[in-house]
């Protein structure tokens, strides 16, 4: 799950971290209000839950009302990789002499939560990681200890010479870290950190991720969830039990499991198709879920054809052919599709199935060729 | 022979008592499992289908001499119940538990690792040794002993593939299901050197996904120090960016853990790579011709 900067800096302001002073708007209105508030020059940036939103013109400088009122009028409403911008936060202008780069994450190869910086910042850190990796300090943190001060301040010496900014990044990092431990982050980044005129670190930007598994514990962050018109989908799949994810070809998939899924949508690829969505039914035999997951694939306009690929482990290919069964006693189904049974009960389940007048194939390949063939037949 | 689970495994089960930990239950002793025992806070003393059940999994270690444990509770008190088993001095521990916290499995590891306990999981299937040991939820009917050695993130996925090697007659030695999550136990390296030094695997099947770069970091290690064949698939070719595929692992960040690179990885470690399922048992059976001429 994500959030906005501006809510990222609500949590960093309070746990102590210095962040520029802002105002969440929706309108121009309320933009050159704000901006008035807060006395220009000010900044006003899109607020979208993805990344890459200031080469997309989303952030731009404004010296005067007309600035403001103009800026704010470009921003409101437009699309950034998808999003529409529904929201700007107007920030006050800060002079500041240096960019740097801090953040934490969860690295898969040392099993820890290792936290990064760079004298770089103010650029994708992405970047910087395949331009110039050694510009980026890394350091995992042992989950026992926490950020120690004596680690922090190591750290913080690596990027500045000056005494009190290391004292101040020692505290600023070691609030980082307790914010993505509190949280169950697994991304905590400023981007830029600077220093400001006055010789403090402030906190121009932020980017918090969580933990989709820990949500259960962490009721205040996922009240800040705001889920675009695909993930509104994928969130009532999961609380029908089913992990779908919507994509933009006309083949739907139905699969237990989530490699396999993923190998049945290459197999769509492989034959010339395109996968309409990932469909993973899950590993209990539910014929409900099988209902759910007919209704989502049916009710997808662009579907011309469907594929349904299921390997019985702890999912019983009968209980499958019941729920399909159901489904069809349910749902006028009107597209083209074709089921490949296999393991425990295949046997009891393809009995059922026959009585539904489906194509029954014994491999996904061809179960995948056969799903292309009727996608292009029904074009 | 075979790694990590054969006949002198002394399973016991933590959750025995829920409604996944009883039904497999049932289904691994069937199998052949050796299950000795099951824990259950609260049941001490009661029996399941002739197993004794006990308080605490340090009951259970002194009464039966378990050495390895399979885990089914709920993934908010997974992190708990490895722990438990691995102060125990349970040695092999499987979570099979699906969605639990990554900063819990952050806690967890410095702990095991201390310990020495190995760990399979959390949110995986388990692991076989064909005809001595099954240990978790995967359909033991599906397997045939024999001398291919398999690992893989996923569980139905694995299941395809061992149904591909059934079908050509290439039984396995173990197959492991390490599990989706971002952080797991045991992985390819260390999975990789327990088969290379199991005298029974003569090849080994890597089995992909989207996601990190535990992949690519696998086929480096292969050609440096597997002197076995190896054969590779990668799942999530068509797999978008930033969306997390059922696993919470399996996601695409910023253009990096895509299966392009990872193919490429192991073409560029000289490693085949099936393409489609139905590639894999051919390239196996091709690489075992080879090795014995």
């Amino acid at each position: 799950m994500k959030i906005h900067e501006y809510q990222a800096k609500e949590i960093f302001s309070k746990y102590g971290i210095a962040v520029t002073k802002e105002k969440l708007c929706f309108n121009t209105q309320e933009a050159v209000s704000a901006a008035s508030e807060l006395g220009l020059p000010v900044v006003v940036k899109a607020q979208v839950l993805v990344g890459g939103r200031g080469k997309a013109g989303g952030v731009k400088l404004a010296r005067t009302e007309y600035d403001v009122r103009d800026a704010a009028g470009k921003i409101l409403g437009m699309d950034i990789k998808g999003c529409t911008v529904e929201k700007i936060l107007i920030a006050e202008g800060v002079k500041f002499n240096k960019e740097f780069y801090v953040g934490l994450t969860i690295d898969r190869n040392t099993k820890s939560v290792i936290f990064m910086a760079s004298k770089e910042g103010g650029v994708e850190i992405e970047e910087v990681a395949k331009e110039n990796p050694d510009a980026i300090i890394k350091f995992p943190i042992e989950a026992d200890l926490g950020l120690t001060a004596f680690t922090a301040r190591k750290i913080a010496f690596q990027l500045f010479d000056d005494i009190s900014l290391v004292k101040q990044a020692t505290d600023l990092f070691q609030k980082l870290y307790q914010i993505f431990i509190d949280t169950d982050s697994t991304i905590v980044e400023i981007n830029p950190l600077v220093i400001t005129e006055k010789g403090d670190l402030l906190a121009l930007d932020g980017k918090m991720n969580f933990d989709d598994n820990a949500l259960y514990r962490q009721k205040s962050i996922e009240l800040m969830n705001e889920p675009d018109e695909d993930e509104k989908i994928e969130l009532y799949a999961k609380s029908k039990g089913l992990a779908f994810i919507p994509l933009d070809g006309d083949i739907g998939c139905m699969v237990n499991g989530a490699g396999l899924a993923m190998a049945t949508m290459d197999m769509i690829q492989i034959y010339g198709g395109k996968p309409a969505n990932f469909l993973d039914i899950g590993g209990s035999s539910n014929p409900q879920k099988v209902i759910e997951a007919m209704n989502l694939l049916t009710s997808d306009k662009k579907v011309k054809s469907i594929m349904i690929n299921i390997f019985g482990g702890i999912t019983r290919c009968d209980d499958v052919a019941r729920g399909l069964a159901e489904a069809f006693n349910q749902i006028k189904v009107e597209i083209p599709i074709v089921i490949r049974l296999e393991g425990t009960n295949a046997k009891e389940g393809l009995e059922i199935i026959k009585q539904l007048n489906i194509p029954v194939v014994q491999t996904m390949g061809e179960a995948a060729e056969m799903a292309v063939k009727f996608a292009s037949e029904s074009k | 022979m075979s790694i990590l689970v054969n006949k002198s495994t002394k399973l016991i089960v933590q959750g025995i008592t829920g409604r996944d930990g009883g039904f497999h239950t049932k289904k691994m002793k069937a199998y052949g499992t050796n299950v000795v025992g099951g824990v259950s806070p609260g049941k001490g003393g009661q029996e399941v289908d002739g197993i004794p059940i006990f308080n605490t999994v340090e009951d259970a270690v002194k009464a039966t001499q378990a050495n390895t444990s399979i885990i089914f509770v709920p993934a908010a008190f997974a992190a708990d119940a490895i722990l438990e088993a691995s102060e125990a001095g349970i040695k092999l521990v499987i979570a099979i538990s699906e969605g639990v916290p990554t900063l819990d499995m952050v806690k967890v590891t410095p702990y095991l690792r201390k310990n020495g306990t190995l760990l399979i999981g959390p949110n995986c299937p388990g692991l076989i040794s064909p005809d001595e040991a099954l240990i978790g939820i995967l359909p033991g009917n599906i397997f045939l002993k024999g001398n291919v050695g398999l690992m893989s993130r996923s569980g139905t996925l694995t299941y395809e593939m061992v149904g591909q090697l059934t079908r050509a007659g290439l039984g396995q030695s173990t197959c492991v299901g390490m599990g989706g999550d971002p952080i797991v136990g045991l992985y390819y390296k260390e999975l990789l050197q327990f088969f290379e030094n199991d005298p029974e695997t003569e090849a080994i099947v890597v089995i992909g996904e989207i996601g990190g770069d535990a992949e690519e970091q696998a086929a480096a290690y292969i050609k440096e120090h597997i002197t076995k064949p190896v054969v590779a698939f990668i799942a999530g070719q068509s797999a978008p960016e930033g969306k997390r595929m059922g696993h919470a692992g399996a996601i695409i960040s910023s253009g990096s853990g895509t299966a392009a690179e990872k193919i490429a990885a192991f073409q560029n470690a000289g490693i085949p790579v099936a393409r489609r399922p139905q590639e894999l048992a051919p390239l196996v059976k091709e690489l075992l011709e080879k090795r014995t001429k």
